[in-house]
Formats: C-alpha cells, structure tokens, sequence
C-alpha cells in the first residue's frame, strides 16, 4: 500500500499549515483589545472580591525589579499570540489575577502535575503562591488536614460560588460505583466530589494526561473504568491542557487567559487551548532538518544518535502529537524529550499509551491495542488508528538513506 | 473515655491516605490504622505490552519519585536481558537518580514536613535581628541570613495575612502548644521555606539536563540512556555541575543546619523514641560504584536488614523471604505467600458504619488497598533511616563518618552526647534524610566530574546492544534498589517479547501497610502509639509522625488483577545473584 504513496503526497502532508492562526488580522485584535479592557474594568471594580490587594506594593516590597515583572509580560503576551500591543493589558491582568481564586483537587493521580506547577518559573512559584493567584485548596502543597482541609475547601467553594477556577489532577474511576478512590470523612467517592466540587466553578480545567483523557489508569484494560473530567463535569467550561505532566507555562497561561477576557482560551475539538496544542511537534522540532535530509537515528547510541539525527525510527511521534513542547520545552527550557535524544511519546493525545508510547515507529509496534489484545503489526491492527501523517512519514523514511541495517529491533 | 479519631485527607503527602487513631483520656495515641484510599491497577495494564515500554508506563506510578520507578524497571528488565549498561550510562543514571533524592528530599522537609515543625504566624513576632544570630548558631555561614532578608520574609507574610485570605496557609494548626520553636527559630526555617521553593526548580534542572525533563524524565532505555549530544558537550556538564554545585550549599547551609535546629528544639521526643516505631529496618542497596553486573557491583547504599534496633547484628538479604498477606487488605484471601505467588483479586468491603457524616473504617474486617508485607515473618520499615541504620550497622566507612558527624554536631548544640539511639524517633527519621541528602551531593560531585572524564576520553557510548528476539523469548528479572522513600523492586515476567508477569513491591507498601494476618501494626500504626496530641482537634502530632516517612500512597496501590485471574507462576532464585 504505501507504493500508491508519492512524494508529492508527503509533501502534502509536511506543507500543509498550521492549524493556528498566529496572525488573525487587526479588526479581530482591535475588538479582543476592547473586550478585555472592559473585563480588566469589571475586575477591577467587583465590590465583592475578598482582596484589597495591590501587586505592585508587592512587588516594590519585594524587591523584585518592575523590569523583570515586564519581561515577563512580554513572554506571557507573545505565549498567548497576541500582538505586543497587549502587553499593559497582561500586566493589568497579572495585577488582578489574585482575584481569581483557584480550587486545586486530585484523584486518580501521582502528583506529577502538582510537582510541575512548582517548577514554573515565569511567575516563580512563590510569586505565583504569595502574590497572584489564592490557592485556596491543593493537597499536597496545604498547611491542613483531615476535618480542617475539608472545612477549608467549603470555605473556599462558598466565598468563591461560581467564580473559582477549578483544576483537577489524575482520572476517576467509575466501575463498581466509584468505589476505587475515596475521599475525606465521610468516604465520598472521587465521581461525587468532583461532581460536588466542580459544580459551583467558573471553569473546570483538567490538568495532565489522566485528567484529561483518562492517561495511565485508562490505558487497557483499564481496569478501574478510568475516565477524564469531560466524561463527569457537564455544563461548564472545560479546558483540557493534557501532557504528563502538562507544561506549567500551559496552565498558566490559560489562568492568565481568563483573567484577561474573562472567557476561556480558543479550544480545538478536544478542548485543549490552541494556543499551546495548535502547534505539531515535528513542525517545530529542531531535528526536523535531519528529517528531511532523510538522516535517522537507526539505534540508540549510534552515529546518527552523536549526531543529533532525526528520531522518528526510534519510535518519535513527534508528527502525529499537538503540543508547544518543541518550542518552550521543559524546565525552563532546560530540554525535552527529543533534546535528549529519546523522542517524543505522544503524550499529549488521546490513548497514547496505548497508540504511541513505544521505542518503535507506528508500523512495527508491539502495541496492545484498546482492546485489550495484542497486535503485531499495522495490517492486523487495523488502518483506523493510522493517520496520512504516519504513512506519509513511514514512506519517507524507509525511502531515505539507511544504513542497510534493520530499521530497529520490532522489524520483523 | 477513649476518642476514635479520622484524619482523611492526609495532605501534604502524594497519594490518598487516611489515618483513624484511637485516644486515651490524656490524649495519647493507643492504636492507629493506615489506610490507603485509591488504586489504578498499573501492572494488569502491563501485562501483554514489550518490555521495552515499561519504564515510561511503570514511571507513572509516581509523579513525586518520579523517574525512580522508571529506572527499576529498566533494571529488571536488563536483568532480565543479562545487559549491562556502559559507563556513561551507569553514571548518567546515578547522577538524575541522585538530583532526584537532593530535591525531593529538600521539598519534603520544607514543603511537606516543614509546617508540621514551624508554625508560620509565630514569624510575624519574631525580631530579625535576633533571627540572624539564631541562624548562626546551626551553620558558620547561614544560607542567605540577614536582618534584610528576615524582613522582608516577614513584611511578606505580613501582607499575606492581610490580604484577609491565607491560601495554602488556610486553617492550618496555627498556635497549637506542639509547635515549640521560638519565632526567630521559626522565622529562619519560612525563610528558606521561600528559598528552598526557588532553589527546587533549580535542582529540578538537573534532572532535566540529562533526563529531558522533570517530572517524568525520558532519556532512560533498555541498554542505556539516550542523552548522548547532553553528555558530549562539556558546557551541558558544566550546567549540571553548577546547579549541583548550588543545590549543595542549600543543602549544607540551610537544610542540615535546619534539621540540626529542629533537633536540639525537639530532643527530649527524640531521646524518648517518640515515633519510632518498628525498629526493624530493610534497606535492597543502591547506586552502583563500578561497573560490574548491578547485583554484583559496590553501592553506596548497601543492603541488608536490621532487626530490634540492634545495630550488632545484619542480616543479608534474601528476597524468598518476602511475604504480604491481604487479610486487611481489600483482596480475597487470607494466605501469607511470597508477592509474585500471591492472588490479588479485589474484594471491596468499604467502610464499617458511617455517622453524623463520617465513615470509620472496618478495623476488624479489611481496611486498605495496600497489602501488608513482611521481611522473614518480621514487619520492618523501609527508606532513608533504615539505609542510614543498615549502613551503619554494616560498617560502611561513608555512612559512619556521614551519621557521626551529624550527631557531632548536634551534641555540641544541645551540649550533651546525644546517643545514635535517638534515630530510632520521628525526629531521627527526618535527621537521616537530611544526613543522606549531604552526602549524596558531595558524592553526585565525584559522579559529574567522573563523566566528564570519561566522554573527555572519548568514550561516548551509551548503549548496549543486545538481540531483542533473542533474550526476549522466555526471561525473567528484577530491580531491587532504593527508591528515595525506600526499598522498591520491580519483577518482570518476559516470554516471546511480551510482559506476562509484572509485580511492584514498594517503600509505602513496607511503612503504609494494614496489620498483617498476625494483627501486628505497620509501620506508620507502629510508630503512631504513644504519640501524644496536646489537642485532639488539631493531629499535628500524627501528621508530623506519618510526614517524617514521606508518604507516597500512589506507589503503594497499584498491586490488582481484577479478572480475578490467578497470577502466573514466578520462580525467584535470589541467591544465585545476590542482591
């Protein structure tokens, strides 16, 4: 089948635009602009909110430079693709974002998204604690416990009906009543209290694979009948940001976001903001040269791998995965995954553990499939799950310079 | 009249747990139940998918030790392959392995532990000035101390109560009699409360220079690591060794002097055994010194078990001597048998009553979905105490000088000689991960320096090539190391390329376990008698006790076949590579 494939067809594919509009014209910006002055107004003189409270004394008390707080304005505007021209309006809505309070509750999780909110850098996380948003729940960072955590968390519902964020971290598990993950006093199950929690939010935001589409507990067989939130939250805004963990910088924007218009960002069809997930990895990816001059890495450890090839047949899923890794990367940029020359698991994207989280390109995998059973090959696993892109690719590279070697290990 | 207590959630830990105490009339603790709230199921969902992807799945168990259950699966399976990894490889991964323990070791005493000991509205009291020489008692070059710096952390949480609002600070046991620091004690510790949040995300970094990122690293494979252009640049070295270089004075500055401080506060807990629990103690060994087969090789940590607090005596370890039984846990059956041989078929029972809106757990019946494990018919405690205790009982030259040292130190602090039995307390068990922590970072600088050596000389290779075909058809493994939290092995099954058999056996399932089918305790029920609440209210005291072990419950529970499926068969022969 891939002979009916030809060149021009994968040049289709790799040429074919993003689908992130980075510039939408300016009658679009002009009136985005007038919205979320209006919202910054609305904010600004809500009678109700539980603050009097003024960054920049904070800032000035802290000791913390104007300037660094404006580079970091410019970085958060242009992660945001608005033009420069917005940057007094994020700063305005830095200034206000502690108004928005934020509910942060876990289930079916191992906290790796929680340990990625503590590695933010723009705001530093004690900035971000002390000075912009009010935490006002998250178990693993809270000084109470036991009845004392649970009053806290009423506490923070009722004072903020309807206007907190709520963030939820790990799946819920729905076979035998729930009764796979409880918790507090009273027993209550994970289904009910995020039912509970979430019903008084503004906009419940996902956060991490699990939580978004179900991640490791709904790989198969999926023995708890895990599922993300937008399997149990219905009739709210519901913002997907999936990864494992997801980017910081991706959950903070998307706070910033709604702060600053007071609505959620764009969504594409699974919910997760355009403006960090509109992006291909391979679109961007600093190896994509070697890509198509053809040049794989063909083992881990060899030449290719010392040269910084191409990852693609080391099992890559770099051009089937919407994600902005490629461009913001990790840890303050410190790398990713194919920096490190591993490549990337798709873990941005539905059932990836069970489509792509393997050292093998699509075609040889040894993948159990959703199903529950194991599949060999492309042929018995049927074409469903394999996109243009990947044939497209598979093509490529087989048609590309090899070493005459094996394409790696599952080749059979 | 005795008061039966719940604390659910337990927060600041990861994972779900809950804790049920019962009280006597003066407020002491005189029994207590672990409970473990969640599970997933990881290894059923393992079963059937190629060796070779589960380390990244097997990672997922834990976001917190994250990258510790990636490498032990990858262990088991090379084990399993017979390969053993080239130089580079070994000392990549110590050097993310041992980032891991520096900072998550440092997050634990400041972030989760650190308000169980400070009590952060007594600062607002304090006067800095005073601060700065309190400061200069623990360290002869305090971690960023001065009137300034007290100040203005003082100015911040000013505000910040202010604000009317206190966040993550919110309805906390604020001006309970068991915080016993003074405020300027206080104020020195939420200061580097501060720092230690900064200085985190820088030891973070180093995790992810080498392993891509963190959480959830990504450069480990089966026959080595991938980050071949991280350790062929000397600059990217360099970067490593800088945040390393960082990240130690942290750690001798601010975190050892800290934990010398709360140990002179709270030594007459200490020197009662408050907390102290089992007193049998595990450690498997890690961190490879050579390059010799990993069973084989020298660690820094060793392994062997010690039993009864006694310290004259280790015994070697050998894994058939590993049992759990489930009869409080929420499984079918009642037998004791070795993990790989036992059955594991959910069989939730819930909670005994619930009343005014609280449930209370059938103490009696079954209680958690964590098994109870045991080490030759004896409940034993595992992580960085029982390295500290194994290692000082086996003589380790590193260890002794490490645990002597600190102990040194803090006799001439509190101007007594403070015997080593006080490690057997809650505060020892704190002590020791800081102890650990210290010399893990002077040790990292021996690894870094070594690695660039040896990429200098031109050895670049990373991976060891085997024939996966081959090895793959019928083969079976184990990772046996040290997680930071403790023992944790991994067990792999492999027959024509496929996972057949999978099996975890974790730290939280040795310190969080039910009682076993002999009604003894585990090790956070244990070390929970006696400890006495000076407000029944407020269970600081228990939080501060089960907080010492650095609960990971997610790692704990995950141990299910829920089709009831018998678990296949798993012959283990420890002895002919002895761990």
């Amino acid at each position: 089948m891939f002979s009916t494939c030809s060149e021009s067809a994968i040049n289709t594919v790799f040429t074919a635009p993003s689908t992130v509009l980075t510039n939408r014209g300016e009658g679009y910006y002009r009136s985005l602009f007038e919205k979320c002055r209006n919202r910054l107004d609305v904010l600004k003189n809500e009678s109700t909110s539980a603050y009097d409270f003024n960054l920049h004394e904070t800032l000035e008390l802290n000791d913390i430079s104007r300037r660094d707080f404006l580079k970091w304005v410019s970085a958060a505007t242009a992660t945001l693709m608005l033009p420069a021209y917005f940057e007094p309006l994020v700063a305005e809505a830095a200034e206000l974002m502690n108004r928005v309070p934020v509910i942060w509750i876990e289930l079916q999780d191992c906290a790796g998204n929680s340990e990625a909110l503590l590695r933010t850098a723009s705001p530093t996380i004690d900035d971000l604690l002390f000075d912009i948003i009010s935490l006002e729940y998250h178990e693993t960072l809270m000084a109470a416990a036991g009845f004392q955590a649970e009053k806290q968390l009423e506490d923070g519902v009722n004072t903020f009906k309807g206007k907190y964020i709520l963030f939820v971290e790990g799946s819920i598990p729905l076979a035998k009543n729930g009764i796979y993950g409880t918790i507090g006093a009273g027993g209550e199950t994970f289904v009910e209290h995020l039912k509970r929690i979430s019903n008084d939010a503004a906009a419940v935001i996902a956060v991490g694979a699990c939580a978004t589409f179900g991640g490791v507990p709904a790989a198969a067989p999926n023995p708890t009948g895990a599922v993300g939130v937008m399997d149990v939250v219905k009739g709210k805004p519901i913002i997907n940001i999936p990864a494992c963990p997801a980017n910081p910088q991706n959950m903070i924007g998307v706070v910033l976001h709604f702060v600053l218009t007071g609505q959620i960002p764009e969504l594409d069809h699974l919910y997760r903001p355009k403006f960090a997930f509109g992006y291909r990895i391979h679109d961007n990816c600093e190896r994509r040269a070697h890509f198509d001059a053809g040049e794989f890495v063909e083992k881990w450890g060899d030449a290719g791998a010392k040269n910084n090839f191409c990852l693609y047949k080391m099992g890559c899923k770099g051009p089937m995965t919407f994600n902005n890794c490629s461009i913001i990367r990790y840890n303050e940029g410190a790398n990713w995954p194919v920096g490190v020359g591993r490549g990337c698991i798709g873990c941005s994207e539905p059932d990836f553990w069970d489509k792509y989280a393997y050292e093998r390109p699509m075609a040889d995998a040894h993948i159990k499939a959703p199903t529950g059973g194991v599949e060999k090959t492309v042929d018995q696993f049927g074409m469903g799950l394999v996109t243009a892109t990947a044939i497209g690719i598979g093509i490529h590279a087989f048609a590309s310079a090899t070493t005459g070697k094996k394409a790696d290990e599952g080749d059979k | 009249m005795s008061k039966h207590i719940v604390i659910d959630p337990i927060t600041r830990i990861e994972g779900h747990l809950r804790i049920e105490a019962t009280l006597d009339d003066t407020g002491k603790v005189t029994e207590a139940f672990s409970s473990a709230t969640m599970f997933r199921g990881i290894e059923e969902i393992l079963k059937g998918r190629d060796p070779r992807d589960a380390g990244l799945l097997t990672m997922r168990i834990c976001g917190v030790c994250t990258g510790t259950h990636y490498q032990r699966s990858i262990e088991a399976v090379e084990h399993a392959f017979k390969v053993n990894i080239p130089k580079n490889a070994r000392l990549v991964r110590n050097l993310v392995q041992g980032a891991l323990y520096v900072h998550d070791h440092t997050v634990h005493f400041y972030h989760l532990h650190g308000l169980d000991w400070v009590d952060v509205t007594a600062i607002l009291k304090a006067d800095p000035k005073k601060a700065v020489e309190v400061a200069k008692q623990y360290s002869d070059n305090p971690w960023n101390s001065s009137e300034g710096v007290y100040r203005a952390v003082q100015d911040r949480v000013a505000k910040f109560v202010k604000q009317g609002r206190l966040g993550i600070f919110g309805n906390g046991y604020w001006g309970n009699k068991a915080y016993k620091l003074s405020p300027e004690e206080s104020l020195v510790i939420v200061s580097h409360y501060l720092d230690a949040l900064q200085e985190q995300r820088d030891m973070a970094r180093m995790m992810a220079i080498f392993g891509g990122k963190m959480p959830h690293p990504q450069s480990f494979v089966v026959g080595g690591v991938t980050c071949v252009q991280d350790i062929e640049n000397p600059a990217r070295i360099a970067e490593f060794k800088a945040h390393l270089k960082r990240a130690r004075e942290f750690v001798k500055r601010a975190y050892i002097p800290d934990v010398l401080l709360a140990g002179k506060v709270y030594a007459s807990e200490a020197l009662a055994g408050e907390g102290g629990g089992l007193g049998s103690y595990m450690s498997y060994g890690d961190f490879r010194l050579d390059d010799n087969d990993f069973y084989k090789s020298a660690k820094l940590f060793p392994s062997g078990v010690v039993l009864n607090k006694d310290l004259s005596k280790v015994l070697e370890l050998d894994q058939t001597k590993i049992t759990e039984d489930v009869t409080h846990s929420w499984y079918k059956g009642s037998e004791v048998l070795h993990p790989l041989k036992g059955k594991t078929e959910p069989e939730y029972t819930g909670f005994a009553k619930k009343e005014n809106g609280v449930a209370y757990l059938d103490t009696k019946g079954k209680y958690s979905w964590i098994k109870a494990p045991t080490y030759a018919d004896n409940r034993v405690e595992v992580g960085p105490l029982a390295r500290m205790v194994v290692g000082y009982a086996k003589g380790d030259k590193r260890i002794k000088e490490y645990v002597d040292g600190t102990f040194a130190a803090l006799s001439k602090i509190v101007g007594m000689q403070v015997p080593l039995t006080a490690l057997f307390s809650t505060v020892g068990r704190t002590a020791a991960r800081a102890i650990e922590t210290s010399m893990m970072s002077d040790v990292m600088m021996d690894w870094v320096d070594e690695l660039a050596k040896n990429t200098a000389s031109g050895d670049l290779s990373t991976w060891t090539e085997f024939n996966f075909d081959t090895v793959a058809k019928d083969a079976e493994g184990w990772g046996m190391a040290e997680a930071p939290r403790g023992a944790l092995g991994h067990w792999v099954k492999i027959k024509d390329g496929k996972i057949e058999n999978y099996q975890c056996v974790v730290p939280s399932t040795w310190n969080a376990g039910p009682r076993d089918t002999k009604g003894r305790p585990g090790a956070y029920e244990a070390s929970l008698v006696g400890v006495k609440l000076s407000n029944p209210e407020q269970p600081l005291e228990i939080l501060k006790t089960i907080h010492s072990f650095d609960p990971c419950i997610a790692c704990a529970v995950h141990i299910v076949d829920t089709k009831g499926k018998k678990l296949g068969e798993f012959r283990v022969d420890p002895l002919s590579r002895s761990c």
